[in-house]
């Protein structure tokens, strides 16, 4: 047999509704061992760039809104940013506020819900019911403040939609502090359980140089050591610059130091928001600048999302439309650098190590494996889930 | 601003414009001739991350930026080349940084932009039986 030949291609993907961006993932095996990883996306390529042309800039939020269900305050955010930069809007100081507030919320639930996942695939069902559990309330907060448990519509060139009503602010304070117990259990968990050690630690170690190679971002950069954030680096019209907080770096690039990261940086974010609103007791004011004309020009929007930094750039004619809108979610960047992440790892931790940059990893319901000389099925998604899983429940019998 | 200094001295007159359109906003026209040494530059001897590409169809020609960020101070330096329309080509930038390879393929079948010795320039988006010719961004 050639050495071509020797090589098992395992397909993952690439359809799943629930996906944020349907990937098709094709891991070629040797044995156990994964030896190359191909990725094909465009599955669900909607055209939203060309779209974005067609509309006006009011009308562009809201379609950019709609990339991401998950991610659906930091693409509005990364845009408002990038037409004020081009028009060299200033926002009034409450909007900043709001808009961090909005963005912190969503960076809580979005990762809750990775380690809900996380935990699923390695084989911790109760983790991820109870990441879930905790998830609800974060989203109440969301539907009290602006109305949506998703898709807020806050985000407005100039400012935000919606103010946040002063008397609402202990409701939504102690609310937080009831999600601190939870991030302490999540955080026990986490870090001190021995199986989750041994499942996560050394797995699927992205080094410094293949995050700078890949232009990784978010908490898969931070978690190799790269100490980004475009929130602390370059704010522009949002408040992380008026308030107290920190980055989280992990130095580890396994996937554990991705776990880490993650619930780190809920506290953080806790931390930012209660912040914020404590700011909202005394700046009052305007929170719409009531912008009336685009100029021509070019503009640059960037935001931290959940999963790294998304990036806009837009170009006006001076019409009340864009000619070109150009958007690049986290995921881009992030998702190819598994092709350097899962190399020499096997087949059970496969299935953790592509999750480790949180793309969304629905697409697993759709796995199968196909012995590459006769196309035939030997194994689909449950059976790759299950090896995860079992391979957990050896661990733990074993320690 | 010390790293476009830095640039200037190194590049001097490769630069055909620099346009500072706010403190975190840099952008430097440039000849496509000269991409590979500008990029090469700001990402190796720099340390610059490579954030991603804009292609954009104008009436002068197809235009693609560069955009790199310097995160320790925040800049968002682009690199802006205009390419013929009836022949765009530049060199691919994927030699130096992985980062290049996805966007380039999409621009590649976008706007129908050849990358020279880029390793694998197949379809990123659309799909592979996609009419030969039919660039869906290109303006008609």
């Amino acid at each position: 047999m050639t050495e071509e030949k020797k090589k098992t291609i395992i397909p993952i993907g690439p359809y799943h509704p629930l996906q944020e961006e349907p990937e098709f993932f094709k891991l070629y095996v040797e044995g156990e061992r994964v030896v190359g990883l191909d990725i094909e996306l465009g599955y669900n390529h909607r055209g939203i760039e060309k779209l974005a042309e067609s509309k006006t800039y009011d009308q562009v939020i809201f379609l950019l809104e709609r990339i991401c269900g998950i991610c659906s305050t930091s693409h509005p955010i990364a845009a408002v940013n990038a037409v004020e930069d081009l028009a060299g809007i200033k926002v009034p100081e409450r909007a900043l506020y709001i808009r961090s507030i909005i963005g912190e919320l969503e960076r809580i639930h979005s990762h809750l819900l990775w380690l809900g996942l996380a935990g699923h695939f390695l084989g911790y069902n109760t983790v991820w019911m109870w990441a879930w559990k905790y998830r609800e309330p974060v989203l109440d907060i969301c539907e009290f403040l602006t109305g949506n448990r998703n898709h807020y519509a806050m985000m407005k060139v100039g400012g935000v939609q919606r103010d946040i009503d002063n008397s609402d602010i202990p409701q939504v304070y102690k609310m937080l502090d009831d999600l601190i117990p939870a991030l302490d259990l999540f955080k026990g968990v986490a870090i001190d359980d021995p199986v989750i050690h041994a499942r996560t630690k050394g797995v699927g170690i992205l080094t410094r140089e293949d995050v700078l190679q890949y232009g990784a971002v978010g908490p898969t950069a931070r978690a190799s050591g790269v100490d980004i954030d475009v929130r602390r680096d370059d704010p522009q019209n949002t408040a992380y610059h008026l308030v107290d907080w920190q980055v989280i770096t992990s130095p580890g690039g396994d996937v554990f130091a991705k776990l880490v990261v993650r619930v780190l940086e809920m506290y953080e974010s806790v931390k930012i928001i209660k912040q914020c609103l404590e700011k909202l007791k005394v700046v009052k004011g305007e929170i719409d600048a009531k912008v009336k004309e685009i100029p021509p020009g070019e503009g640059i929007g960037h935001y931290e999302a959940p999963r790294g930094e998304t990036f806009h750039y837009v170009r006006s004619d001076g019409t009340n439309r864009p000619v070109r809108y150009k958007v690049r979610a986290p995921s881009y960047m992030n998702v190819a650098s598994n092709q350097k992440a899962v190399l020499g790892e096997t087949v059970s931790d496969a299935a953790i190590i592509l999750a480790a940059v949180d793309p969304c990893y629905c697409c697993t319901e759709r796995v199968a494996v196909v012995d590459k000389d006769t196309n035939k099925k030997i194994l689909n998604s449950k059976d790759l889930i299950r090896m995860s899983q079992e391979k957990t429940e050896k661990l733990r019998k074993e320690m | 601003m010390k790293i476009i200094q830095k640039l200037e001295e190194k590049f001097d007159k490769k630069i055909i414009k620099y346009d500072k359109k706010s403190e975190r906003r840099s952008y430097l026209d440039i000849n496509p001739a000269d991409l590979t040494d500008f990029a090469q530059y700001i990402f190796r001897d720099m340390g610059a991350r490579f954030v991603i590409a804009s292609g954009v169809d104008t009436p002068k020609g197809i235009e693609i930026l560069y955009h790199f960020s310097f995160d320790s101070s925040g800049l968002v330096l682009s690199l802006r080349i205009l390419l013929d329309r009836n022949s765009p080509e530049v060199e691919s930038l994927t030699p130096i940084f992985k980062a290049a390879e996805w966007i380039e393929r999409e621009i590649n079948e976008l706007l129908g932009v050849n990358f020279r010795n880029h390793p694998n320039l197949r379809h990123l988006l659309l799909p592979d039986d996609w009419p030969k010719g039919n660039y869906p961004l290109r303006r008609k």
